[in-house]
């Protein structure tokens, strides 16, 4: 593989992204926009939480919410992120046919796509954060933060949810236009599957096993573990693992949906050509 | 070969007035109707999105320990969503979409009226997302075992009537804002989902935000027309109510006549501007 090329491909996607996603308006407009939304959201759960259990934010319950929501952030932003690339170019500026004739490499340019997204969820999830830790008792204490297993987590969450979003790339290339909610359906299913609002004890024991089967729970799990330690762990459903077992699971998870991702980007890209589908436009 | 002396016939016939008012309200519902049916993906996909939001926010209540009737709450926000999402998509920004695929020119110089064009958007896809949102509510119920008590079917249908004329009303009156938009269209609409669904209560009853961020959130329809059902279609609804349900039916009623005025007055106004600014061919990718 060319690395050069792969480089390129990686960041001029990236600089492309981010003029894509930010430069539709001026950039006090545009804070707000990338502010309010996730805010909102965390907001409907909050005033759930709060209408139920007249506000006990001190349950651990409330940070295994709010935390998980936050998080989940990540997971609408890359995922659909990196899918969303080829609807947007090739039904909207129609500029797929000629990415594909251009010396990149095209899994790289639509990875470096999906980057401003991250850059977004992640701006979104401090605020999130902050706003928990300012308003509703979220007990995050920077100095008790276990950092190290934050950082390796957070990469390697990014890097299983970019792969994820490879392989919707990959099949996005294969359907028309009216499949362009393919993105927003997996992150939507995954949402009520990974326990990212509620332990995946509140689902009935039929649907369990599609959670247990997700690596975004383990994720997710991680991610608490490392902000708010012993109060993430107070939950049964990965109590009996250690934070080691987590990210052992959690990396096996993230090679298969690696190695997933590539073969699946080869065999819908050969499909695609031979059908002649880089081109297609459905125009509505 | 002879031509069809009544195909010859009913095509000279030139149709003028109300007769074309009403024959383009319906010529521009008939693919909303027709049409999206066709599409056996959108209809999965109208359905199977908000369920999933549904579903997990009936878990979240059920994690938190509330009562069963928030479960119902939750399954009636979540097919009125459908509503909302159709207003800010194919209503509201559908004369953006118009204008990036090439359309809205043709609109406007066609012999007909675009409040009859916007109208046979609103009628079309009021029609086709209301089978959406009764397979949610049926789909919700069963699967979450809601049940119902109708305090009155008459109040019931006069709300959803009003709640949803209000909203397609808004709906028009948006969309010829949007007339002036480019590719921020796309990002006004995304960023109206989630805030609205906060200060409209559709997870949870209105009345526990704040009166005043309450009574500023009645402006959209869906606000007091979700309150108003949820009173008369839930046995602890009219405890959980903002407002009693004659006064949101009087509120929803202004709103109507509100929303559907403006939107023949701003229509107007900004098709004149965005014609003298030409922006109806523009395309700002």
């Amino acid at each position: 593989m060319n690395r050069s090329e792969t480089t390129r491909s990686f960041t001029m996607a990236t600089w492309l992204g981010w003029q894509v996603e930010s430069n539709w308006t001026d950039p006090f407009l545009f804070a707000i926009y990338v502010i309010i939304k996730p805010l909102a959201s965390a907001a409907i759960l909050v005033v759930m939480y709060s209408i139920i259990t007249g506000g006990a934010y001190e349950s651990p319950l409330f940070p295994y919410i709010y935390l998980g929501n936050a998080f989940y952030t990540y997971v609408g932003a890359v995922m659909a992120g990196v899918s969303w690339a080829v609807i947007d170019d090739r039904e909207h500026y129609k500029t797929l046919k000629y990415m594909y004739i251009a010396p990149i490499n095209i899994p790289f340019y639509w990875l470096g796509r999906g980057v401003s997204r991250f850059l977004i969820g992640t701006v979104a999830v401090i605020v999130i954060l902050t706003a928990g830790v300012l308003f509703l008792n979220v007990p995050l204490d920077l100095t008790q933060v276990n950092w190290g297993l934050f950082i390796v987590s957070l990469l390697l969450g990014v890097t299983m949810l970019a792969m994820m979003g490879l392989i919707l790339a990959s099949i996005t290339l294969m359907v028309a236009h009216h499949f362009f909610l393919i993105g927003e359906a997996v992150a939507g299913a995954l949402y009520l599957f990974s326990g990212a609002i509620f332990p995946l004890e509140v689902l009935p024991a039929w649907l369990r096993p599609i959670g247990y089967a997700m690596p975004i729970t383990y994720w997710l799990e991680l991610m608490r573990r490392s902000l708010i330690g012993d109060v993430a762990q107070a939950f049964p459903t990965l109590a009996q693992y250690s934070n080691l077992q987590l990210l052992g699971i959690l990396l096996g998870l993230t090679v298969i949906f690696a190695v997933a991702s590539v073969f699946t980007f080869r065999w819908c890209d050969y499909r695609a050509r031979e059908l002649g589908l880089i081109d297609r436009v459905s125009n509505y | 070969m002879q031509a069809n002396p009544s195909l010859a016939l009913s095509a000279s016939q030139k149709v003028t007035g109300w007769r074309l008012f009403l024959k383009t309200i319906v010529a521009r519902a008939y693919p909303r109707v027709i049409g999206q049916q066709r599409e056996k993906s959108w209809i999965f996909f109208d359905i199977f999105l908000p369920m999933l939001g549904v579903a997990a926010y009936v878990y979240v209540y059920r994690a938190i320990g509330a009562p069963e009737e928030y479960v119902g709450f939750v399954v009636m926000g979540g097919a009125m969503t459908s509503f909302w999402m159709n207003v800010l998509w194919s209503m509201s920004s559908q004369l953006y979409w118009e204008k990036e695929q090439g359309n809205l020119a043709l609109y406007i110089i066609a012999p007909n009226s675009m409040m009859a064009v916007l109208l046979g958007m609103a009628v079309g896809g009021l029609f086709a997302t209301t089978l959406r949102a009764a397979v949610i509510i049926v789909a919700g119920s069963l699967m979450f075992n809601v049940t119902y008590a109708v305090a009155s079917f008459t109040q019931l249908l006069l709300v959803f009537f009003l709640a949803m004329t209000a909203l397609y009303g808004m709906g028009m009156m948006s969309a010829s804002l949007f007339l002036l938009l480019s590719r921020e269209a796309w990002h006004i609409s995304n960023l109206a989902q989630e805030p609205i669904y906060l200060v409209s209560g559709f997870y949870f009853p209105i009345k526990s935000l704040n009166f005043w961020v309450a009574a500023a959130a009645s402006i959209i329809p869906l606000t007091l027309g979700l309150d108003a059902m949820r009173q008369l279609i839930f046995p602890s609804g009219a405890l959980l109510g903002f407002l009693s349900v004659k006064v949101e039916i009087a509120v929803l009623i202004v709103l109507c006549v509100l929303f559907l005025t403006a939107a023949k007055f701003l229509l107007d106004y900004m098709e004149k501007l965005a014609i003298r600014e030409g922006r109806l061919t523009e395309s700002r990718r």
